[in-house]
């Protein structure tokens, strides 16, 4: 008779610590038992996340998309790993390479943002006047429910690569793929708080995802409809950006979370 | 029928109330800054009268709404004064749009939408250039009308505002057979209907804003002017007339707030473009919530206006002044918190109050005028239930001793000082001539000083150092920073907020952005 297995206790990503909800609630997925973020915990990543954020935007684009580099290293190196919490098979495997492809896409998408967002402006007048993409700040992933790994990669590097900070809320029905990438961010370098993984109940997070002042924007990539009307209700009381669904190809999924600030000087002797 | 050419009476040689749109609250004593009415130096020579001529304006008596190209009566049959703000005196009577009219203005737009959007590119910068074109033409009329309508110094109107919308035209008109470059790997494709809600501050200029890049990028539009500021709209109807845009390319609905709360709400609508309050903003973003249309804000803003010790400060005086003063202060992006450097504040203050006690104000139509008349009552009440706050909560009124006319809705130039961040004239967009003045000691300081407000939609920074200017442009958190200067715009140069000034950029490539669907 074999030892039983040591299993891993699935643990929410704040601020830097793998912890149980401060709450001590779980819910089931099959037979583990998922850390169900309160409110509480989700003001504790907002706090971490902000508390990150200029250090983290103020590391150079190529600093950022080696970061990433080495979080899609981090992932090629536990690929089994991977593809087992995702079920198996050949789907998973797929799933695992286009996580992969995601991070690769968006570590080499960070030093090309100003290029593919900015602009020097001509304007008609004595004036040099250039347009910048600037991070919006905190923003909040809703990842889609499936897939549970690749959709959380993708959107959490999007909004990483353009130097925000994400607070997102992984997968309900499928939160371990997610849970477990807070490892690969842990290990890849990403600094503590920059990014903080949720895992819970969508309809007890989202309204307080869309009412946080201290939120800029929202991706909201994994709600219903019914779920994003809910966030843009409720985060126009801080003309919080929420955006999703279709903004076109990928590298405007990195620019829908940032913003552009133009600047104006004289040109004299 | 024309009218009589407008009236003058707001010139500086009427009998002069001196207390007229000051605050009623105790002066305080006269330390550095000394309080209103300590007047300056004598200048040694005084200005003549130099009012722009007005016989080239013919206003109609009434104008109606602009919809399907031609004007047409609103169906409840109800029309509104629009009055000179220098004189109170009437200009014309303007129809009042009702639920049912920006009904028939969305269906005129729908119905131009389905052939509009397949006018190529090429044809529809045509129109847009010709627009542009009679823009220049009529200039003149229009910028006295935008002055005589809203208030505004006819040198801005003239010099500023006029100029800017056909620059906006004209450059909007470029980029109609150029879309596809502006986004590669991907196929712009027109929304559909936009409703477009404009502000009174800048009247016939937001007008371009919203409408160049619609028409640019193949869509149509129903848009309100603001209730007091809806004259030059209407001559841009005309204009569209006489360019032959095809009809309900450009429909024009013209009244209150309801009538901006239906056009928005209205389900055939593709897109809402507003500028505005952000409590509207806000309340606009709600009533859109869930419904998919596409939706850019432009609210409003509390700039920081930051000057180090190193900064000329002649230029930075008159970068200060033209930062707040320029148009009344009704700016969405007036630099209404100064934050100049401890070491310089003294002689610093020294010379802005006495520059401030220099202004002009009066006639609109003047030439002189430097600041001209509070666009309405109700925003002059707000102004003063302000300037009263900050009076009540301790900081030190300056106003410029001027003499204002005796009719009409005035305010002087006023600065504060010994303000409190937590003092409301420094949290509020006061939407007047009114400087809040605060200090501070180092860079970081500025920065969070600058950065401590939900609004950011602008910031000024004067310093001779370049580093310093790329570093606070870095940091301070606004949609446009203007460094050794203020109050530029420009078509080429997108504008627009971060956080609670709105979200959307106009003007640029990005601007194009709001108005095509990449899917």
């Amino acid at each position: 008779m074999t030892a039983p297995s040591v299993a891993k206790t699935p643990k929410v990503y704040l601020d830097g610590a793998f912890v149980r909800s401060e709450s001590g609630r779980v819910y089931p997925v099959g037979p583990v038992n998922v850390p169900r973020a309160s409110r509480k915990d989700l003001r504790e990543a907002v706090r971490a996340a902000r508390a990150a954020l200029p250090g983290w935007a103020h590391r150079t684009a190529y600093n950022r998309g080696q970061v990433l580099y080495r979080v899609a290293e981090m992932l090629e190196a536990r690929r089994s790993e991977f593809i087992t919490v995702l079920g198996g098979g050949r789907a998973a495997g797929r799933e695992v390479t286009r996580s992969l492809d995601a991070l690769v896409y968006y570590a080499g998408c960070a030093d090309k943002l100003a290029q593919l967002g900015g602009s020097v402006n001509a304007v008609a007048g004595p004036y040099f006047t250039f347009s910048v993409p600037e991070p919006m700040g905190v923003v909040a992933v809703v990842a889609p429910d499936l897939p549970a790994l690749q959709g959380l990669v993708e959107h959490v590097a999007a909004a990483l690569c353009g130097g925000n900070v994400v607070v997102a809320v992984v997968s309900e029905g499928h939160p371990l793929p997610g849970l477990l990438a807070a490892e690969l961010m842990a290990t890849g370098d990403v600094p503590k708080g920059a990014i903080c993984l949720l895992s819970g109940l969508r309809s007890e997070l989202l309204p307080q995802l869309g009412s946080h002042r201290d939120i800029d924007a929202i991706d909201a990539a994994g709600c219903t409809e019914v779920q994003r009307r809910e966030l843009e209700l409720l985060g126009a009381d801080s003309v919080k950006r929420v955006f999703g669904g279709q903004v076109g190809t990928a590298h405007r999924l990195a620019l829908a979370s940032l913003e552009l600030k133009t600047v104006w000087h004289p040109v004299g002797v | 029928m024309p009218t009589s050419p407008p009236p003058t009476s707001a010139r500086p040689d009427r009998p002069a109330r001196p207390d007229a749109g000051s605050v009623p609250a105790e002066r305080g004593p006269t330390a550095s800054p000394p309080a209103r009415g300590e007047p300056p130096p004598t200048p040694g020579f005084v200005y003549a009268p130099a009012p722009e001529s007005t016989d080239h304006v013919r206003l109609r008596d009434r104008y109606q709404l602009f919809i399907g190209g031609r004007f047409q009566p609103p169906v409840a049959g109800r029309h509104r004064l629009t009055i000179n703000p220098a004189t109170e005196e009437p200009l014309a009577e303007v129809a009042e749009a009702d639920a049912a009219d920006v009904d028939r203005a969305v269906a005129a737009a729908q119905r131009a939408f389905a052939s509009w959007s397949r006018v190529s590119g090429g044809r529809r910068a045509r129109y847009l250039f010709r627009l542009a074109r009679l823009v220049q033409e009529r200039s003149r009329e229009l910028a006295v009308v935008e002055s005589l309508d809203g208030g505004k110094p006819i040198r801005e109107s003239r010099d500023v505002d006029i100029p800017l919308v056909a620059q906006h035209l004209f450059y909007h008109a470029g980029w109609a057979d150029k879309l596809q470059l502006a986004f590669p790997g991907a196929t712009p494709r027109p929304l559909g209907v936009a409703g477009q809600v404009i502000p009174w501050n800048f009247p016939l200029l937001m007008l371009a804003w919203k409408i160049a890049p619609a028409l640019a990028t193949g869509n149509t539009v129903v848009l309100k002017p603001a209730e007091t500021t809806p004259l030059t709209a209407m001559l841009f109807a005309e204009i569209c007339q006489q360019a032959e845009l095809p009809p309900g390319v450009v429909n024009l609905v013209t009244g209150d707030g309801a009538v901006g709360a239906a056009l928005v709400r209205h389900p055939g609508l593709a897109k809402v473009a507003f500028t505005g309050s952000t409590a509207v903003g806000k309340e606009i973003q709600r009533a859109l919530a869930g419904s998919g249309t596409a939706l850019t804000l432009e609210l409003g803003g509390k700039a920081a206006h930051v000057v180090f010790d190193d900064a000329p400060m002649e230029q930075a005086v008159e970068g200060v002044v033209n930062g707040i003063y320029f148009n009344q202060g009704h700016v969405c992006c007036a630099g209404s918190r100064l934050l100049v450097q401890e070491s310089i504040a003294e002689p610093f203050l020294r010379r802005l109050t006495e520059r401030v006690g220099r202004l002009r104000v009066g006639d609109p139509l003047d030439k002189n005028t430097d600041v001209g008349a509070i666009n309405s009552r109700e925003q002059l009440h707000r102004i003063e239930a302000l300037v009263r706050s900050g009076v009540d909560e301790g900081a030190r009124l300056f106003q410029a001793p001027c003499d204002l006319p005796a009719r009409g809705f005035w305010f002087p130039p006023s600065l504060f000082t010994e303000v409190a961040p937590s003092h409301r004239i420094a949290r509020e967009e006061i939407f007047g001539p009114v400087l809040a003045v605060l200090t501070f000691r180092t860079a970081e300081e500025a920065v969070e000083r600058a950065n401590n407000t939900r609004y950011g939609l602008s910031a000024g920074v004067w310093t001779t150092k370049g580093s310093r200017i790329l570093w606070m442009a870095d940091r301070m958190r606004a949609g446009v920073v203007w460094a050794n200067t203020y109050n530029q715009f420009d078509p080429a140069a997108p504008f627009g907020g971060f956080r609670e000034s709105g979200f959307g950029r106009e003007g640029g490539m990005a601007g194009l952005g709001a108005y095509v669907s990449l899917r």
